[in-house]
């Protein structure tokens, strides 16, 4: 597959081929010190741009489309995972992915959004929107986990929960209306991570939980940057605006109290080694499992309805 | 979110309404006829000809549903704290203001305690001029407060929605009160006591998406839009034209998604029976 170079990206990639090229003809020319020169130039430059990104450009790097999904990180942190399918209601919708599996000594469930990586795997992932069937599938799984007292964990990636026909029919609301009010009483550890695009409700759909964490490259909010340009500004060249206003960045959701903790990112971001951040991920994980495990599960609902009780500002 | 293009539409009934004399006439935006604002009011803002059910506020609600002077607000003066300081073609801050002014409200809902037949119950009511009915911190927080109210004095909860989804301007905030508010539903439903969810044109997008969809009991108001998406999203996806019926009451009663429709002007004694039912 082609690789996806975003904008801000171009000059750092230029530069890094140029040592490259460098470092493979340093052996009949004596060029150590300017090879040393612009290592030094790489290291500024990234440093530079990674520590000032715009949101915008997070908004970006979460939609990278090497970026990895959902059963990236099952693969890469868990064993013995076992996909489970259906909602026992309508079908199986590939939008949304889950099942048991092991994170070292950990037995959890694992849920997450799942996206395509090219034309046709976007198609049968229909680009990670779900339908109700998705939502019903997640919670049937979600109580499975608490049958069976076993932690949760769901992977927040979405554009956002399919706009369709059918959608409407089969009460995309009622689905995600109920597991909104499911997840917040289910008697065992959840832990949610945007792992990508936390879009809207289709994102909350399986985002009540216990902890929030946030990949450090992601966006999480109400809309789109896209669509609130085009609703607010009735045009849709005001995406970097609407972004900034926004301030859906993980930095930005720490401070309004919605997340509790951001996962660290491989240095230019996840899609640049999927292994580092899927361990990164794991190490968070771990840390915050080995917290709630501890605590009873009445308590733990408590705790969840408190946490979610106090989101927002208003003025009395 | 599909609140912004509606209120443009709204504003050009708003100026037919103004060509009529002395602004005691409304036309009824469905069939045209004309008709005095007094037999509107007696007639339950219904119109006489066609039953069309004219988009009213939570004080024409109270007057409709709650006896006579039963209502109790509470945090009336709730208001946005614009916690993002968002500003787009306009600034959150003074969209806010000149809403309160020109509504006379301070937020998109009303919530208290009201008397249904001699029943206590704690009511709220959203109001789709304020923002587009649009659910930020103050709806989820009052809604929430509501909730606790309800479980409190052990009496049951009436919402009335009439909301574009939830306020883009106050961003993840707005988001996360829908699971504020869900979360709350819960801790109802385990005290067992009766929540009415009643939703009225339009009711979409994270507000259908939590508390509206979550009644014990669903009722709509005939033809109301009621949906997740907003119709003209939904016709962009797919690109063709949506069926006639589309997201209107029938259409969810058809699918399940509520368990009745009921015209205003019964509203009132179809709450009051359900309640008694259930006591
Ligand atoms: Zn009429």
């Amino acid at each position: 597959m082609a690789k996806t170079i975003l904008e801000f990206e171009k000059p750092i990639i230029e530069l890094e081929e140029r040592l490259t090229q460098m470092k493979r003809i340093s052996n009949d020319l004596d060029i150590e010190s300017e090879i040393l020169l612009i290592e030094d130039k790489v290291k500024q430059l990234k440093e530079s741009v990674y520590k000032s990104l715009t949101r915008w450009q997070r908004v970006q790097l979460a939609r990278h489309p090497e970026r990895p999904y959902t059963l990236d990180y099952i693969y890469l942190m868990t064993e013995n995972f076992i996909e489970l399918h259906g909602d026992r209601y309508f079908k199986d919708d590939k939008a949304i992915v889950g099942g048991f599996a092991k994170i070292d000594e950990y037995k959890v469930m694992i849920i997450g959004h799942q996206k395509g990586r090219d034309t046709k795997s976007n198609v049968y992932r229909n680009f990670g929107m779900p339908n109700p069937e998705g939502y019903r599938k997640a919670l049937r799984l979600m109580k499975l986990a608490e049958k069976f007292n076993k932690p949760i964990i769901t992977m927040l990636d979405t554009p956002g929960a399919f706009p369709g026909l059918e959608a409407e029919e089969r009460g995309q609301a009622e689905a995600i209306a109920r597991n909104l009010l499911e997840m917040s009483r289910l008697k065992v550890p959840i832990i949610v991570v945007v792992i990508g695009e936390g879009a809207s409700g289709g994102a909350l759909g399986i985002g009540v939980g216990d902890r929030i964490l946030m990949l450090e490259n992601c966006w999480y909010s109400v809309i789109s940057p896209e669509s609130c340009s085009s609703i607010l500004w009735r045009s849709w060249d005001y995406k970097e605006q609407a972004a900034e206003a926004l301030r859906l960045t993980a930095p930005d959701l720490v401070e309004q109290k919605i997340v509790d903790r951001i996962v660290p990112e491989p240095f230019g971001g996840a899609h640049k080694n999927h292994e580092e951040a899927a361990l990164f991920l794991k190490k968070v994980i771990k840390e915050e499992l080995a917290q709630l495990i501890k605590i009873k599960p009445d308590k733990l609902v408590d705790n969840r309805l408190e946490k979610f009780g106090k989101m927002g500002e208003w003025i009395e | 979110m599909a609140w912004f293009k509606r209120a443009k539409e709204n504003i050009s009934s708003d100026s037919q309404k103004k060509e009529l004399p002395d602004g005691l006439w409304e036309k009824c935006p469905s069939c045209g006829e004309i008709i005095h604002k007094k037999q509107l009011e007696i007639n339950h803002w219904c119109c006489l000809k066609c039953n069309h059910h004219f988009r009213i506020g939570s004080d024409e609600y109270i007057k409709i549903l709650l006896d006579d002077d039963s209502f109790k607000e509470i945090n009336k003066k709730m208001r946005s704290a614009n916690p993002l300081n968002f500003v787009d073609t306009k600034k959150y801050n003074d969209r806010i203001e000149d809403t309160i002014k020109k509504t006379n409200l301070f937020d998109a809902i009303k919530t208290g305690t009201g008397k249904i037949n001699n029943r206590e119950v704690a009511f709220g009511c959203m109001d789709f001029k304020f923002i587009g009915g649009s659910m930020g911190s103050v709806v989820g927080e009052k809604i929430a407060r509501l909730i606790d109210r309800a479980i409190k004095n052990k009496i049951p909860l009436i919402l009335i929605s009439a909301s574009g989804g939830a306020r883009m301007m106050e961003g993840a905030l707005s988001l996360m009160q829908m699971a504020k508010t869900s979360s709350r539903l819960a801790k109802l439903a385990d005290e067992k006591i009766p929540y009415i969810s009643i939703l009225t044109d339009p009711t979409t997008g994270g507000t259908t998406a939590s508390y509206a969809m979550l009644g014990d009991i669903n009722i709509a108001e005939p033809k109301a839009l009621i949906g997740f998406a907003g119709p003209r999203v939904i016709k962009q996806t797919i690109g063709r034209d949506l069926p006639v019926g589309f997201q209107k009451s029938e259409f969810l009663l058809e699918h399940g998604f509520v368990d009745t429709v009921i015209a205003r002007k019964d509203m009132k004694n179809t709450i009051s029976t359900f309640l008694d039912l259930v006591s």
